[in-house]
């Protein structure tokens, strides 16, 4: 058995790629599938020279494709098994996710966005939350985990594994270029220490026993003859996924007592929104900050109270509406005016967001 | 009363699921028997995966009494890679028509080729896409009606069909087994198929079988044309036996122990 | 006023601009600053210049971008033009001394404005090698906000292989850093 990749706690200064790298072999992931895309490419470079330290395994494949099937082989066979992921790519990881959600496969997807649509930028963006979020040919019964810094992406790349497993819905940590090139100081730890324990991995297939003689085979399909049998299996799904949604929602707030402008962001952005709200309250300007941490399911029973109280939202992203739709569609039939700062494929400077809240209210 | 002439099904056969949901005369209820009587021969039951594609192959999601998988169109062989690559004691039997394994999976077959998959791939060619109602599939011969080549196959618009054990042939290492049967010879098929499991078994390296098999429903023809079809027209296509056996060298090429070939 | 730094570096490729934004930030983490770096990459970055981003603050480093650093350094004539967009009214310019026409002519009055002869230093005195230091130097220097000693550290832990193969690599670079610490410091300090 080998040693345990961290012990204890380690603080470190590193680029995100490399904590996403740490956090699966803190996670004990058991191999990685991939296939090379910016700026996902560092995960596996650094996956590829730590995972054999510890018995772990990789495969690159022919595509991403091939990385989103080999990484349900790798969960059908009872192995935590990740894929890493971005744009085009995540466009071909669709078909094997639409898989993973009918046959509820735990797969673990990192995604680093990069511009969109098409091959556009391999710098940052958040245009991949829709494909993300609802990617398939279905209601995107998924768990989308949006990170906005190092300690998250370390966090949530290890909880992803846990929620993966735990619910059995394909899981993403929802990541961006800039995250991944960028570095920052991060502390990485073996989760036993923080009291975290990992759900355990049952296989689907190549169970004990002979099929037919000592148990029944496990035959899985994501085929069905009829209307009805269909209906059935997803009615039993969504049931699942709803009565799971209190337990997995994250999102986080401050300021919001007496705002009179709401500003909505996730991931990267949202570490700008919040310096902005932060400066806006010194110059007295009443702002508020809510962040969905989960994308998929989204927080909308918390957003909900917080937006009919504020006078004004304001969505902010690195995309066009994106979010803005999330949010609109929580909060149909809420009075409050959404606007939004949209700017697809380009960063967000806290100043920018400053200035996008006093057009608002002015306006 | 027993019925005297009942025939023998495999022990892998799931008997519940019997009669099985192929149409009459189809060729995969004599390919999986031929599996299903290689495996029950290895004694494998117990440890083989097996993974049906999308098109008539998926009817077979619930045939034996083994774990099963039914993935999507062209994807059986990444899912059963993928279970290989952590649960090497398992014997994974990929099982998926032409146009799984030579359209829309094409390069999920050359990249387990070349990679060398520990991997058992069998492929029903049937020259045409049955599930959706008989399509040209990669296979359709020079000529041949089929619903999107209602005037015969013109090589000159739509190519040449494909040869997929001389593909794999051609860019797998050494130590791959590479065979193409036929319905026509139940015998050698299993003695085939067998092979290709014991490849896989033995750890040399992929094992890929094609299986000349019939469409009569979607051909249109009785009994005798498709059996004329498959021994007459299908095997001057395409010829039968073995194209690589595990050990030996690669045409005019260095076998194994050269830079490259993996070692046993 | 708490600490709070935003520098934006460009250069050709291979004139070591990240090196200097990797060390500086990671000094600067191990100093106990918050510190973010990163580049452009890829597409962006293959035949083009390359830019590095480096915040250094005592607060968590909001977004990882900016739009106007406090420093903009540029090494080479095409960096010149391209970090434009970086540089406002406040920004203090540094260059290479041997850009200085295009810089008036790109800036014209740019009222901050610091030249430095690396390229002649390194290249007369040093070693072209070591041109990147000196900027690191000057960069220390201009800012204030690190100990030489804590730089010291961590051109060893960058440079430390290097080092033990040529102990005299080390002296190299601990010249050009205190070289350029001269030629920013008095600049920091008028």
């Amino acid at each position: 058995m080998a040693a345990k990749p961290i012990e204890g706690e380690q603080r470190a200064f590193m680029t995100g790629n490399e904590v996403v790298a740490w956090a699966a072999l803190a996670a004990g992931a058991d191999i990685m599938y991939g296939y090379p895309i910016t700026p996902q490419n560092e995960i596996m470079h650094y996956w590829t020279r730590m995972a054999p330290r510890y018995d772990r395994g990789f495969l690159q494949t022919e595509d991403e494709i091939s990385a989103g099937f080999t990484t349900v082989g790798g969960v059908l066979a009872g192995k935590r098994a990740f894929t890493a992921t971005a744009g085009p790519g995540n466009v071909l990881m669709q078909e094997a996710m639409s898989m993973a959600e009918m046959m509820r496969l735990p797969t673990v997807v990192v995604v680093t966005q990069r511009g969109g649509p098409s091959t556009a930028t391999v710098i940052y963006s958040q245009q991949e939350l829709n494909l993300t979020c609802f990617g398939g040919n279905g209601e995107g019964l998924r768990i989308v985990y949006s990170t906005s810094s190092h300690q998250d992406l370390f966090n949530y790349t290890i909880k992803a594994f846990n929620t993966a497993w735990k619910y059995r819905f394909p899981t993403f940590v929802l990541g961006d270029g800039y995250q991944s090139k960028m570095r920052e100081p991060v502390t990485i730890y073996d989760p036993a220490t923080r009291g975290i324990v990992m759900e355990e991995c049952r296989p689907m297939v190549g169970l004990p026993g002979i099929a037919g003689i000592d148990r029944e085979p496990a035959h899985l399909r994501n085929t069905y003859n009829l209307e009805d049998e269909l209906y059935d299996r997803l009615t039993a799904s969504i049931k699942d996924y709803q009565a799971m949604i209190p337990e997995v929602v994250e999102w986080e707030a401050c300021a919001v007592d007496d705002d009179e402008i709401l500003v909505i962001a996730h991931g990267v952005v949202s570490r700008a929104a919040r310096a902005a709200v932060d400066s806006l309250r010194e110059a007295g300007i009443k702002a508020g900050y809510f962040r969905p941490i989960t994308l998929r399911p989204f927080p909308e029973e918390a957003l909900q109270p917080l937006a009919a109280r504020a006078q004004r939202i304001l969505v902010v992203e690195s995309a066009h509406g994106q979010l803005e739709r999330q949010v609109r569609a929580s909060l149909y039939g809420l009075e409050t005016p959404v606007s939004g700062y949209l700017r697809p494929g380009m960063g967000i400077t806290p100043e920018e967001i400053i200035g996008a809240v006093q057009q608002t209210l002015r306006s | 009363m027993a019925l005297a002439a009942q025939p023998q099904m495999p022990r892998v056969w799931r008997a519940e699921t019997k009669p099985h949901k192929f149409c009459p005369g189809c060729g995969h209820g004599i390919i999986l028997k031929a599996l299903g009587e290689a495996i029950d021969a290895l004694g494998i039951q117990e440890r083989t995966i097996f993974g049906c594609d999308i098109g008539c192959s998926l009817l077979s999601w619930d045939f034996f009494n083994l774990d099963t998988i039914q993935t999507h169109h062209g994807r059986t062989t990444p899912v059963l890679v993928g279970i290989k690559r952590v649960r090497p004691e398992l014997v994974v039997v990929s099982y998926m028509g032409d146009g799984g394994a030579y359209a829309i999976g094409a390069q999920h077959l050359v990249s387990s080729a070349v990679r060398n998959d520990l991997v058992t791939i069998i492929v029903v060619n049937n020259t045409q896409y049955g599930m959706t109602g008989g399509q040209m599939a990669p296979t359709t011969l020079p000529g041949q009606k089929t619903e999107t080549t209602p005037y015969g196959r013109d090589v000159k618009l739509t190519g040449r069909p494909i040869l997929g054990p001389e593909l794999v042939a051609a860019v797998a290492p050494p130590g791959a087994y590479v065979a193409r049967g036929s319905i026509a010879n139940v015998v050698q098929l299993k003695n085939f198929i067998q092979k290709g499991l014991l490849n896989q078994i033995e750890g040399r390296g992929i094992a890929f079988i094609e299986a000349l098999s019939a469409c009569p429903t979607n051909w249109r023809t009785n009994a005798a044309e498709t059996w004329r079809f498959i021994e007459k027209e299908m095997a001057a296509y395409f010829p039968t036996g073995e194209l690589r056996t595990p050990g030996e060298a690669k045409n005019g090429q260095a076998g194994e122990g050269t830079p490259g070939a993996p070692e046993h | 006023m708490p600490l709070n730094i935003k520098i934006a570096l460009a250069g050709e490729g291979g004139q070591g601009v990240q090196s200097v934004a990797e060390i500086l930030t990671e000094a600067a983490y191990r100093a106990g600053h918050q510190a973010l770096y990163i580049p452009n990459f890829g597409v962006e970055q293959r035949g083009g210049v390359s830019v590095a981003f480096v915040q250094v603050s005592e607060q968590p480093v909001s977004a990882p971008k900016f739009t106007t650093g406090d420093i903009v350094v540029a090494l080479s004539y095409r960096a010149v033009e391209r970090v434009k967009q970086y540089t406002g009214a406040a920004t203090t310019l540094v260059y290479d001394a041997s850009l200085e026409e295009e810089v008036r002519e790109v800036y014209g009055d740019q009222p901050r404005k610091l030249a430095v002869p690396a390229l002649e230093i390194a290249q007369k005195e040093m070693h072209p090698r070591v041109f990147n230091v000196i900027i690191l130097g000057v960069l220390v220097g201009l800012t204030g906000f690190l100990k030489q000693q804590e730089v010291k550290e961590a051109l060893e832990r960058q440079f430390g292989h290097k080092f033990a193969r040529d102990p005299s690599l080390r002296d190299l670079n601990y010249r050009a850093l205190e070289r350029g610490y001269q030629l920013g410091s008095r600049r920091g300090a008028k």
